[in-house]
C-alpha cells in the first residue's frame, strides 16, 4: 500500500466515524422542522415545535430548576473544594493519599451506585424523622447530591495546579513584605483562579447534565434531564427534537466562542514572545 | 511555606462532608444489603441474586462486547488524529467531544427514532427493497447505544497516549524492519497501554451499570443490572435491601474490572518511563 | 564588634529530616561588599542564603543584622530582598506591577511609586517595558525585572540565588558585569550564590567556599585561587595537580623524588604534606634539564593552549602549555618556588 492510498484510507475512516457520531444528531435537528409527527417522513417545514417547546411549562420549569441548582451547587462545591485543596496540600503524604482516594470514589463509582447510596442515606434520615411530614426529598437532597459529586472535580482540577506552583512565588511575596495572608490573596489565589474557574465550569456542566444521581434523589422535582426522560417515555414528541437542536446550538456557540478567545490570546502572546526574542538578539 | 498547620483546617468542612455523603452512604448500602426489612442480619438478599444470574451475565457480556468494539473503532481514530497538524488536531478533538456535551438521553433518543420499525433506517433500506428489519428492542440495539454513547471516552485517552509517541519512534521501528502489524503490536499498543486501560474502564463501567440505554433501546426483554437496581429502588418491586445487595455486587464487579486495568496500567507505565 | 559588619551568622545548625545541612556555620558579611557563596550542589550555600532571608529557620544559632538578632523575624520583616533562582515573577502582574509590588505593600502614595519604579526599570535597562506581561519577556529580561523588583525596595542586602543559572553563556557573561555595575551603583551589599567558580572569581570581593555544610575557606578571589587552604578548595577552584610529598625543612619540600625550594614554612621536619601546582605553572624543558621527567600520554588542543596529560612516576599531571608535545614523548618539567603551594595533608 503506498502512502497516498493509506492517507485516503485514513480520511475515509475518520469521516465514517464522524458520520456515525453526528448522523443521529443531524437527523434529530432536521426532523425538528418537520410538520408532521412522523419520525421518518419529512412532510413539510415548520417552526411549530419550537413554539410549543417555549410554551411547555414542564420543560421551562425543569430548565429553571436545573440552572439554579447547577449555579448554587457549583458555587458551593467550588468554595468547599478550593478550601479543601489548600488544606489537603498541607497534610502529610499519607493523609493526602487517603483523602484523595476517598474523593475518587464518586468519580469512578458507577453513577447509579452514588445515586442509590445517597438515596439510602436520605431514606434513613427520613426514618429518623428528618424533613418532617413532607419528607426530605426535593431541593435539599438534590443540592447535597450535586455538591457531593462536584467537589471531587474541583479538588482534582485545582490540586495539580497548586502543586505545580513555584514555591518561591510565595517566598518572593513574603520577601517583598507580604504577610502570609496577603501572600495568599495577592499571589497564590490569582495564580489558582484559572483552575478554579475551569473547575466551576466543569461543575456547572456536570450538574446540568446529570440524570442518574438526580433521578434517585429528586423526589417529585424535575430537573431538565429528568423531564427529558419522562418525555422519551411518552411515545411521539417532536418537541424533544427541537430541544436537542437548541441545546446543540447553544453548546456549539459556547465552544466556538471560548475557542476563538483562547486562540486569539495564544496568538497575541506568541507574537509578543517573538518580539522579545528579537529585541534581545539586537542588544 | 504554604504548608502551615493552620491551613490544614481549611479542609475541615470538606472532610466532614466527605465522611457524611461519601463514606457513610457506602456503609449504609452494605448494611441494607446484609439485613432484611425488619433490620435483622441476613444473607438472603445476596443469595436471592442467584435468581438473576442471567441478567448479570447479560450485562457483563453486552458491556464487554461494547468495550471491545469501542476499542477497535477508537484505536485507529486516536492514531490518525495524533498524526495531524496541531491546529487540525484541535478542531478534530472538538468534534470528538461535541456530542459528549449533548445530554445522553437525547443522544439515545435519537437512535430510538432511527432504529424503529418504521424509522429512518428501515425506510432507507426499503428504497432498495431490503427489510424492514427488527432492530429496536434487541441486544444489538443496546450494544449500539453503548458504543455510540461511550466511544469518545475511549478515543480521548488513546489519543492522549498517542500524542506522546514521536514520529521518529515509528520511523525507527520501520527502520529496524517492522511491518505495519508489527508496528501496531510491538510499538503502538504497548506505548498506549495506559490510555487503553483508562478507555476500557471509562467505557465498561458506565456500560455495565446503565439502565437508560437498555430501557430505551432494549425494550422489556433486555434487562440489565442497572434496570434491576432501579426497579428495587424506584420501581414496582420496591425492595431496598435486595437493591442494596445488587448494588454491592455491581460495585465488586466494577472494582475487579478496575484493579485489572490499573495493574495493566502500571506495568505498562514502567515501559513508557 | 566590627562596625562594618552588616550580617553575622553564629553557629548556625540546620537539619532537614535529621540530615545536617548546615553544621555550626559562622560567618561575618561586611557592608557594601560583593560576597559569593561558592560550592558544589548540596554544600549548604543556598540554605545559608535562605537562613539570611528568613525562609529557613535554623535549629540553633543566631542571625545578626546590624548587631540585632533577627533569627525570629519572618521574611517580610527583614531588611533584605532576594532574587530567586527562577526569578519567581508574579505571572498575573505586568512588569510595572511586579516592580511596584513591594512599594504598594508599604502603602506608598501612587505619585511616589511611579517615578521610583520607572527609575529602577531604567537602571536595569528595561525602559519602556512597563506594560509588558511577564510571559512576553525573554529569560534575560525576566532576570532584570526580578532584580529591579528587589532593588526598588532599597534593601541593605540583596540576596541572589544562582540568578544566572538559566541563561545561556553569552548572556550570563553580560549579566555578570551588569550585576557588578549595579552593586557599585546602588552601593549596597550583594550576597551571591553560585556553583560556577569562574563566576565567583570574576564578580566577588570575597568568596566563601563551602562544602558539606561548612565553610572551607574565606578570602579574596586571588587568595582562594593562589593559596587554597585544603585539597577540596584546590580541586574545586580551577584545575590543579595535587601530589603527596613531605617537608624537609622550612622552604624545602620533596615530591616526585626531587627536592624543590618553595616559599612555605612552619611545618615540622619530614611532615607529610600535599603540594598544589596549577597546570599553567609547569614549564616544559628538555628532559635532561628538567627537575622532573614525565611521559606525555595525551595532548588535547583547547584553543588558547594545549592540555597535556603527563605520567610522572604513577601520578597523572595536568599541564597547560602553548607548545604541543607529542604523545609518547619524554619531557622535562620545571616548577618555580612561587608556583609551589604547600598544604597540610588532609583526608578528602
Amino acid at each position: 500500500m503506498n502512502k497516498k492510498q493509506s492517507i485516503i484510507l485514513q480520511r475515509t475512516y475518520i469521516v465514517l466515524i464522524f458520520c456515525f457520531m453526528y448522523l443521529p444528531i443531524a437527523v434529530m435537528i432536521a426532523f425538528s422542522f418537520n410538520e408532521s409527527k412522523s419520525r421518518s417522513n419529512f412532510t413539510g417545514f415548520t417552526l411549530d415545535w419550537y413554539k410549543s417547546l417555549f410554551h411547555n411549562e414542564m420543560i421551562l420549569s425543569a430548565l429553571g430548576l436545573s440552572l439554579v441548582l447547577a449555579l448554587v451547587s457549583s458555587v458551593l462545591a467550588t468554595v468547599l473544594g478550593t478550601l479543601a485543596t489548600i488544606g489537603i496540600n498541607s497534610m502529610s503524604r499519607r493523609t493526602q493519599l487517603v483523602v484523595n482516594n476517598i474523593s475518587y470514589v464518586p468519580v469512578v463509582n458507577p453513577e447509579i451506585i452514588t445515586g442509590v447510596s445517597l438515596m439510602l442515606l436520605f431514606v434513613m434520615a427520613q426514618n429518623f424523622g428528618l424533613g418532617g411530614d413532607s419528607g426530605l426529598f426535593g431541593w435539599p437532597t438534590l443540592l447535597i447530591a450535586h455538591i457531593t459529586f462536584n467537589v471531587p472535580y474541583v479538588i482534582f482540577n485545582v490540586g495539580p495546579k497548586l502543586r505545580q506552583l513555584d514555591p518561591s512565588l510565595y517566598n518572593a511575596a513574603l520577601d517583598l513584605g507580604c504577610t502570609p495572608r496577603q501572600a495568599f490573596f495577592k499571589v497564590i489565589l490569582p495564580q489558582l483562579s484559572p483552575a478554579i474557574l475551569s473547575a466551576f465550569l466543569i461543575c456547572l456542566t456536570y450538574s446540568i447534565d446529570d440524570f442518574m444521581i438526580s433521578y434517585f434523589n429528586s423526589g417529585t422535582m424535575q430537573t431538565l434531564p429528568i423531564a427529558i426522560y419522562s418525555m422519551t417515555r411518552k411515545k411521539v414528541s417532536p418537541e424533544i427534537n427541537a430541544l436537542s437542536a437548541v441545546m446543540f446550538c447553544v453548546i456549539l456557540a459556547i465552544i466556538l466562542i471560548s475557542n476563538a478567545a483562547d486562540s486569539r490570546a495564544y496568538r497575541r502572546n506568541q507574537t509578543a514572545i517573538r518580539k522579545a526574542m528579537q529585541e534581545e538578539g539586537a542588544r | 511555606m504554604l504548608k502551615s498547620k493552620t491551613s490544614r483546617w481549611l479542609a475541615g468542612p470538606y472532610l466532614v462532608w466527605m465522611a457524611a455523603f461519601i463514606v457513610v452512604p457506602l456503609f449504609i448500602v452494605i448494611w441494607y444489603a446484609l439485613t432484611n426489612a425488619d433490620g435483622q442480619f441476613t444473607l438472603e438478599n445476596l443469595t436471592q441474586i442467584g435468581r438473576y444470574s442471567s441478567v448479570f451475565a447479560r450485562s457483563l457480556i453486552l458491556a464487554a462486547v461494547s468495550t471491545v468494539i469501542c476499542l477497535i473503532l477508537a484505536f485507529p481514530v486516536g492514531y490518525f488524529l495524533s498524526r495531524l497538524r496541531a491546529n487540525k488536531q484541535h478542531i478534530m478533538l472538538m468534534l470528538v467531544m461535541l456530542p459528549m456535551w449533548m445530554n445522553f438521553l437525547l443522544r439515545t433518543y435519537a437512535w430510538m427514532t432511527l432504529l424503529e420499525k418504521n424509522g429512518l433506517i428501515n425506510k432507507f433500506l426499503g428504497l432498495f427493497g431490503i427489510g424492514p428489519f427488527n432492530m429496536i428492542n434487541t441486544s444489538g440495539a443496546v450494544v449500539l447505544g453503548m458504543v455510540y454513547n461511550y466511544l469518545p471516552f475511549m478515543i480521548l485517552p488513546i489519543y492522549t497516549a498517542m500524542t506522546k509517541i514521536d514520529d521518529s519512534i515509528i520511523e525507527a521501528a520501520q527502520d529496524l524492519g517492522c511491518n505495519v502489524w508489527q508496528i501496531l503490536w510491538r510499538v503502538l499498543v504497548p506505548l498506549t497501554g495506559p490510555g487503553i486501560a483508562t478507555g476500557i474502564t471509562q467505557v465498561f463501567v458506565p456500560s455495565v451499570s446503565t439502565f437508560i440505554i437498555s430501557r430505551m433501546l432494549g425494550g422489556g426483554s433486555n434487562l440489565l443490572i442497572g434496570d434491576l437496581i432501579e426497579l428495587q429502588f424506584l420501581g414496582n418491586s420496591y425492595n431496598l435491601n435486595l437493591g442494596s445487595a445488587m448494588s454491592l455486587v455491581l460495585m465488586v464487579i466494577v472494582l475487579l474490572c478496575m484493579s485489572f486495568t490499573s495493574s495493566f496500567d502500571e506495568s505498562e507505565m514502567e515501559g513508557v518511563m | 564588634m566590627d562596625e562594618n559588619i552588616i550580617v553575622s551568622l553564629k553557629d548556625i545548625v540546620v537539619d532537614f529530616d535529621g540530615q545536617k545541612v548546615l553544621d555550626g556555620l559562622s560567618l561575618d558579611i561586611h557592608d557594601k561588599e560583593f560576597v559569593t557563596f561558592l560550592g558544589p550542589s548540596g554544600c549548604g550555600k543556598t540554605t545559608t542564603l535562605r537562613v539570611i532571608a528568613g525562609f529557613v529557620t535554623p535549629k540553633s544559632g543566631n542571625v545578626f543584622f546590624d548587631g540585632k538578632d533577627i533569627a525570629d523575624y519572618p521574611p517580610y520583616k527583614r531588611p533584605v530582598n532576594t532574587v530567586f533562582q527562577k526569578y519567581a515573577l508574579f505571572p498575573h502582574l505586568n512588569v510595572f506591577e511586579n516592580v511596584a509590588f513591594g512599594l504598594r505593600l508599604k502603602k506608598l502614595p501612587e505619585e511616589e511609586i511611579r517615578p521610583k519604579v520607572l527609575e529602577m526599570l531604567e537602571i536595569v535597562g528595561l525602559k519602556g517595558f512597563e506594560r509588558r506581561s511577564i510571559h512576553q519577556l525573554s529569560g534575560g529580561q525576566q532576570q532584570r525585572v526580578a532584580i529591579a523588583r528587589s532593588l526598588v525596595n532599597q534593601p541593605r542586602v540583596l540576596l541572589l540565588d544562582e540568578p544566572l543559572g538559566a541563561l545561556d553563556l553569552k548572556l550570563r557573561k553580560e549579566m555578570q558585569l551588569e550585576l557588578k555595575r549595579l552593586q557599585r551603583e546602588m552601593n549596597i551589599t550583594f550576597v551571591y550564590v553560585t556553583h560556577d567558580q569562574e563566576e565567583a572569581l570574576t564578580m566577588s570581593d570575597t568568596v566563601v567556599v563551602m562544602s558539606g555544610g561548612n565553610i572551607q575557606q574565606i578570602g579574596s578571589p586571588q587568595d582562594i585561587y593562589n593559596e587554597p587552604r585544603n585539597a577540596f578548595v584546590a580541586r574545586f577552584i580551577g584545575d590543579s595537580n595535587i601530589v603527596d610529598g613531605f617537608m624537609i625543612k622550612d622552604f624545602l619540600v620533596n615530591f616526585g623524588g626531587h627536592d624543590f625550594t618553595c616559599v612555605d614554612r612552619g611545618f615540622k621536619p619530614n611532615e607529610p604534606v600535599q603540594v598544589v601546582i596549577r597546570p599553567e605553572d609547569v614549564q616544559i624543558v628538555p628532559p635532561s634539564v628538567g627537575m622532573l621527567t614525565g611521559l606525555v600520554r595525551e595532548v588535547i588542543f583547547k584553543g588558547v593552549h594545549f592540555e597535556m596529560h603527563v605520567d610522572v612516576e604513577g601520578y597523572e599531571w595536568l599541564i597547560h602549555s602553548t607548545q604541543a608535545s607529542q604523545p609518547g614523548e619524554l619531557i622535562g618539567m620545571n616548577i618555580g618556588p612561587d608556583e609551589i603551594h604547600i598544604m597540610a595533608r588532609t583526608e578528602v
